[in-house]
């Protein structure tokens, strides 16, 4: 029998680049899984969660457990939906008979590279990429799910890609949520500097593994012409040879 | 009050954060630590065993405050030293002014302390009509500026060579040619010394109180401690009643933990125990000691259970260095007297929570400052803690609570959900058409204004599943 992953597409993937999601679906078929996109969710709730609203994030949150109550697995394209989840589902229903649930759902969520290196032990996805590329490690991959080297190793399978390490690879980009809009005038300084260390690499690209830093980023980069474009690390792990 | 605090705030980092010289400064004094710290670090066996070992330490002491200051102060006296229990900033002042005047003190000389910063002991002084010396470089820097410390342990890290060697030409009258930095340590020191003989008063913080042995712990790099606790006649200690440690061998991770996490050295050039005043028969040392234990907030947050670990702190400046935020707009624009992720979780514990919660928003929660605390303080959660403390007080904006409300309802609802999605996609598309993205008229500009504008697809991936992807 085939292995069934549900897919959980953060909502400004679903509204924005609803690219990264399909390649998503791409790739996990292409590893052999059978994808299925429950359709009663939204978001995770991580907006209202993220600025104190936890009132208001504590009905998202239980919706979602219903939504994937019968999931096997969920994989999701991002770090920062995937740690909602995980991380900070059972302290928002500390209070709810829900939190069990909440911490078994947490334990079958799961980021795509961790996903694809963890649980599906794939590292080569069969891509192709003949570019140059740099990485960005998003905050919460790195510092809440321990995600220091599942993308890398993702990325230096793919065919004809060449990795350039940028200095502070691992310092925020200033999205930060509702922070990028509060408080923009940091936000864009932050993405300035990120930009900065991008451009240094002289790279084609800068990727990641979640779309809101890429957002910011590619706000930032568009400013400045020239430089480097932004894709998230799913759309690069589609590409197939043309 | 708190708008102004709120709003001086985004100005001054607007101000920062845009400053490119400043930004080179700041990154490239960080530079050298970054680096330093690194291979301090890697002197350790096991770094995180140790961290771990002091976050242990702090928190049994932190668990029971209540007996190890007892104990601390029950071993001062018996040193014939005083402890005085101040339970706000008013009050370690004039107990520290009474003092003075007691004895006729014209001059004090002061060490790098934090806390006389919080209680501005220093304008309390000057009030009274007593000349204070700040005595740390940085510090005399910072004062001779005007200025609150940049930063909890380099004060003037925002001040290159040439701007401090313009600035003792002009404050201290010294024939200084060129940014030499020798030839600028010797010009303060020469001013410094003169303060040093003439002080009757020398003030010092504390980094750790050893309730064992009654003991005040010191770490400093310039030796200026150690004068101000031993040529005057009255050394007073003023501490955080947080300092204290159960024992004295538990400085032996304490002590390099701390100056690894500082400034990258394996343990700083000074560090000096202090037991009490000069004994009959020493030939030197002061006449009295004091202790002045400072409260100011800090035993209601011991009374909060979720964040009463952020008393754990040793003040190393390791989360501020860090700290993305910090780098780009640097330590005045806070407004507080901790700056950087500690602060912003402080700060509304010990002034207030609607005045400044602002701070605890200022952060994109990126975990950095977490990641290399010595002491696991998990800031980058209480920065979280505090926003959701705001949003329960009802001390957030009204209209933000308005929208989160809409909000939910249409998350809830995926139907709506997907409606309006279409909706301001299709639009903000009609808008941004007309090139109206980032203007006034435009529901995005904050995000769009210094940012290209988002993409808006015209389908959205749930459209994309059911038209087909679905079944392929």
């Amino acid at each position: 029998m085939q292995h069934r992953v549900s897919l959980f597409v953060p909502c400004f993937v679903d509204q924005l680049v609803p690219e990264v999601a399909v390649d998503t679906v791409k790739i996990l078929r292409r590893v052999g899984y059978q994808v299925d996109f429950p359709e009663a969710q939204t978001c995770c709730g991580q907006p209202a969660f993220n600025t104190g609203y936890w009132d208001d994030a504590r009905p998202c949150a239980e919706k979602f457990l219903r939504v994937f109550k019968h999931a096997d697995a969920v994989v999701c394209p991002s770090g920062s939906c995937t740690t909602m989840v995980r991380s900070f589902y059972p302290e928002l229903l500390s209070s709810s008979p829900l939190q069990g649930d909440a911490v078994a759902l947490g334990r079958r969520t799961f980021e795509l590279s961790e996903f694809l290196v963890k649980v599906a032990g794939v590292t080569d996805v069969g891509a192709t990429f003949p570019h140059t590329v740099t990485y960005h490690a998003s905050c919460h991959g790195l510092r809440e799910l321990q995600l220091r080297d599942e993308p890398l190793q993702l990325l230096r399978k793919v065919n004809g890609l060449k990795l350039i390490e940028m200095s502070r690879f691992d310092e925020c980009c200033g999205f930060g949520g509702t922070f990028a809009t509060k408080f923009e005038s940091i936000s864009v300084a932050m993405g300035d500097s990120k930009a900065e260390n991008v451009a240094a690499t002289g790279a084609e690209f800068v990727t990641a593994i979640d779309s809101s830093c890429l957002l910011h980023l590619q706000g930032i980069l568009g400013k400045r012409n020239g430089q480097a474009r932004t894709i998230h690390l799913a759309s690069i792990l589609a590409q197939e040879k043309t | 009050m708190s708008a102004t605090a709120a709003q001086r705030f985004l100005q001054d980092a607007a101000v920062k954060s845009a400053d490119l010289v400043h930004r080179e400064i700041i990154l490239h004094g960080l530079e050298s630590y970054d680096a330093a710290v690194l291979r301090g670090r890697a002197r350790f066996k096991d770094w995180e065993a140790a961290r771990q070992r002091c976050q242990e330490i702090k928190r049994e002491a932190i668990n029971h405050l209540d007996r190890y200051l007892l104990q601390f102060e029950e071993r001062v006296i018996a040193h014939s030293g005083h402890v005085f229990w101040a339970a706000n900033g008013e009050e370690a002042c004039s107990y520290i002014k009474n003092l003075a005047s007691r004895h006729g003190v014209r001059t004090v000389v002061k060490s790098k302390s934090m806390v006389t910063e919080e209680i501005h002991l220093s304008p309390a002084l000057e009030k009274a009509g007593i000349k204070v010396w700040e005595t740390d470089l940085g510090e005399f820097i910072v004062q001779l500026r005007n200025e609150p410390p940049y930063h909890i342990v380099t004060p003037a890290m925002h001040l290159n060579r040439g701007q401090i060697s313009e600035l003792f030409r002009e404050k201290l009258g010294e024939d200084i040619h060129g940014d030499d930095p020798a030839e600028l340590v010797a010009a303060a020191r020469r001013n410094l010394r003169r303060a040093f003989f003439a002080a009757e008063m020398g003030i010092s913080g504390a980094n750790f109180l050893v309730a064992d042995s009654g003991l005040i712990a010191l770490s400093t790099n310039e030796g200026n401690g150690r004068l101000c606790t031993s040529l005057p006649r009255i050394h007073v200690a003023v501490t955080g009643i947080e300092k204290v440690i159960p024992r004295l061998e538990d400085l032996a991770y304490l002590w390099p933990v701390l100056a690894t996490s500082g400034t990258g050295q394996p343990i700083t050039t000074y560090s000096t125990l202090i037991g009490g005043p000069r004994k009959p028969g020493e030939p030197d040392g002061p006449e009295e000691f004091h202790v002045v234990l400072v409260d100011n907030g800090r035993s209601k947050l011991l009374a909060d259970a979720e964040q009463r670990e952020v008393l754990h702190c040793i003040r190393c400046g390791a989360c501020l260095n860090i700290c993305p935020v910090f780098r780009h707009i640097g330590g005045h624009s806070y407004g507080t007297t901790y700056q950087g992720p500690i602060g912003s979780v402080l700060t509304p514990h010990l002034r207030g929570l609607s005045d400044f919660q602002h701070l605890s928003y200022a952060s994109s929660l990126c975990g950095a400052c977490t990641s290399v605390c010595p002491v696991k303080i998990d800031l980058h959660h209480h920065l979280l803690h505090n926003r959701r403390n705001a949003a329960r007080a009802g001390t957030t904006k009204f209209s933000e609570r308005i929208m989160f409300r809409v909000w939910r309802y249409i998350i809830l609802h995926p139907q709506i959900y997907a409606l309006t999605g279409w909706l301001a996609r299709r639009t903000l598309r009609l808008f941004y058409g007309l090139g109206l993205a980032g203007s006034v008229v435009d529901p995005m500009r904050v995000w769009n204004r210094r940012r290209s504008a988002v993409p808006l697809p015209s389908e959205s991936f749930r459209t994309r599943w059911r038209k087909g992807l679905a079944t392929n």
